[in-house]
């Protein structure tokens, strides 16, 4: 287990003066205790600022409280506020509206990022890290500027979008019909990059021996993709699914953002994170709103697991969270 | 691959498919850009504009006029530094402890960094508001880039590239030499350390800047917001000035696109580090 210690006796065994034996001592010391002064600083402030909220918001979320009338005014209520959250029309609503989300921007993210990244590795070559540049940039540009070029884009009048579609124009973000397909398709722009790039970096590791084979054998593009490429990217599909529901599941920005509160849309956009937002902050309900965060936990990990499950053992050993 | 030199017609197609992706991707940073130079009535005219007027002064006016943005951007950068600054010495620290040293409980305590990852961030978001609301630091910057000043996935990757790119001997060299623990950190491992600090600073600078939901809950006046934040207030339901928005959002997204062009395969890399295997 421990090498430098053994390292140390050994270093330390030719001390005859009692001066330098009492140095070597301080210094075995110092090298004992230095690992946990170098990682104290993550475990103080998750301790702070990440296990102290954690274990509050399970205390919170048991108690009635609202928050103009101070910590002093806090009662207990045991599960009421699972209770009020679960029948809640608008929480379960809430909830269907992030699974519509969940499904409707992310299985195309996948379904197109998957031939995508097949496409990019098997045909591009110099041009290559410009393309991969160029769809990731999405992943790192903030989501308001995102939201803002997209409110205009998609504005009824005279938006982008409405004068290159044919028709009548489109109320995109006011309509309530709309708004979520709108949506849907912003978070389907903005990680569609980083599952290419998820892919991509699995696809390196499949040796073309493999691909080169099969083109002697006479097999099509597709019949490689099929039969090669997607088996052996199964982990990472699990992986990069595994992120997408996790994120989908807790989508906030981009609704909150492109749809005012007052909107016409604002109802049928609104996620479960949303709502629990709404519930804290300008219902100042604070106890429910920890519930609703533990609910949403709990179902994420549900689905979470569910996934897995439905992978089967090999997809999740090969690939490193 | 050897076909991929030749002019075939579904090296074609792909070509064409692959790029209609990037218009696709590109567009709308292209139309925040041109509109950042329209004024408002111009953005909106029929058709739109698809390339640069000649308004971006006025805009700009417009933005001073309406948000203290000059303030704003201070904030954001002075948050972004901070938080990068803090995160490339500790997160140093802890990778060069995780890598290199034994100690006792060593393996629990990296899987709990690792497992700090998992917690989805909305559950905090309320306690950690009232932990900010008990400490007095709403309104403060520091409530924004302290509490993730040591990030568990810098800390990941600094482990793994200590563990790899330096040699064992190096550390036993200064150890022998007489350096103290942080001497040896400092002078020796440290300055070996660049490419990991460098996709390290980018990621975390990226994402203090783009930070949205922290800002949002612990800000209060607008002299604090961060750009992402006093952008987003100035947005109204009838009365939005587009073109200064569209040059603020310009403005707040350029130093993120030149840095990223000059390093776009570290940033890349580094992102997706946690994801493949080592």
């Amino acid at each position: 287990m421990d090498t430098t210690l053994t390292g140390d006796s050994a270093l330390a065994a030719p001390a005859p003066s009692p001066a330098s034996a009492s140095r070597a001592r301080w210094r075995k010391r110092a090298r004992q205790l230095a690992p946990y002064a170098f990682v104290a600083p993550f475990f103080v402030l998750f301790a702070v600022f990440g296990l102290f909220p954690l274990l509050f918001s399970v205390w919170l979320s048991l108690h009635q409280w609202e928050a103009a009338s101070g910590l002093a005014a806090m009662h207990w209520v045991g599960l009421e506020n699972y209770e009020y959250a679960i029948t809640d029309p608008w929480f379960s609503k809430s909830l269907l509206t992030t699974l519509w989300f969940a499904v409707v921007s992310g299985v195309p993210q996948h379904v197109v990022a998957l031939p995508l990244a097949f496409l990019i590795h098997t045909t591009l070559k110099r041009s290559r890290n410009f393309v991969v540049g160029a769809y990731f940039v999405p992943y790192v540009t903030s989501s308001v500027a995102i939201a803002l070029i997209f409110t205009t884009l998609f504005s009824k009048d005279f938006g982008v979008i409405n004068a290159i579609l044919p028709g009548a124009p489109i109320d995109w973000l006011g309509d309530a019909h709309w708004a979520r397909p709108a949506i849907a398709f912003v978070v389907f722009w903005r990680y569609l990059g980083w599952n290419v790039v998820l892919y991509l970096s699995a696809l390196q590791v499949i040796s073309n021996d493999l691909y080169e084979a099969a083109t002697l054998d006479g097999a099509s593009r597709w019949q490689q993709f099929r039969h090669i490429a997607l088996p052996l990217l199964k982990p990472m599909m699990f992986f990069a699914i595994t992120l997408t529901l996790i994120g989908n599941l807790q989508l906030f920005e981009e609704p909150f953002i492109l749809i005012p509160p007052d909107s016409g849309a604002a109802t049928s956009v609104m996620t479960t994170a949303m709502f629990m937002y709404r519930m804290a902050f300008s219902d100042g309900d604070f106890g429910t709103a920890s519930a609703v965060s533990w609910l949403l936990f709990f179902i994420i990990a549900a689905l979470t697991y569910a996934n897995a499950r439905l992978f089967g053992k090999e997809g999740g050993g090969d690939v490193a969270r | 691959m050897s076909r991929a030199d030749t002019l075939t017609p579904s090296r074609v197609a792909t070509l064409a498919l692959v790029g209609a992706g990037v218009i696709l991707l590109a567009a709308p940073f292209w139309f925040t850009f041109v509109f950042a130079t329209q004024a408002r009535a111009d953005i909106f005219a029929s058709p739109p504009p698809v390339w640069f007027g000649r308004h971006l002064l006025t805009n700009v006016q417009l933005l001073l006029e309406r948000l203290p943005f000059w303030r704003n951007l201070g904030m954001s950068l002075y948050v972004a530094t901070m938080a990068t600054a803090l995160n490339l010495l500790l997160c140093a620290l802890a990778g060069y402890a995780f890598a290199v040293h034994e100690f006792a409980g060593k393996k629990i305590l990296f899987a709990l960094v690792l497992g700090s990852m998992m917690l989805p961030s909305f559950l905090n978001m309320i306690p950690t508001f009232m932990v900010m609301d008990l400490l007095g630091w709403i309104d403060e910057p520091r409530a924004l880039y302290v509490p993730g000043a040591a990030g568990a996935l810098g800390i990941f990757l600094m482990r793994q590239y200590i563990g790899t790119a330096i040699p064992r001997d190096l550390i036993d060299a200064a150890r022998m030499d007489g350096c103290g623990e942080l001497r040896t950190f400092w002078s020796v491992v440290l300055p070996l350390c660049g490419p990991a600090l460098g996709t390290l600073g980018l990621i975390t600078f990226i994402n203090a800047w783009n930070n949205f939901v922290g800002p949002l809950v612990v800000m209060r006046s607008v002299e604090h917001y961060t750009v992402p934040l006093a952008l987003r207030s100035m947005q109204s339901p009838n009365n939005t000035e587009w073109g200064a928005l569209m040059a603020g959002s310009a403005i707040a997204m350029l130093p993120l696109l030149v840095a990223f062009v000059f390093c776009a395969r570290r940033l890349v890399a580094g992102l997706t580090a946690g994801a493949v295997k080592h």
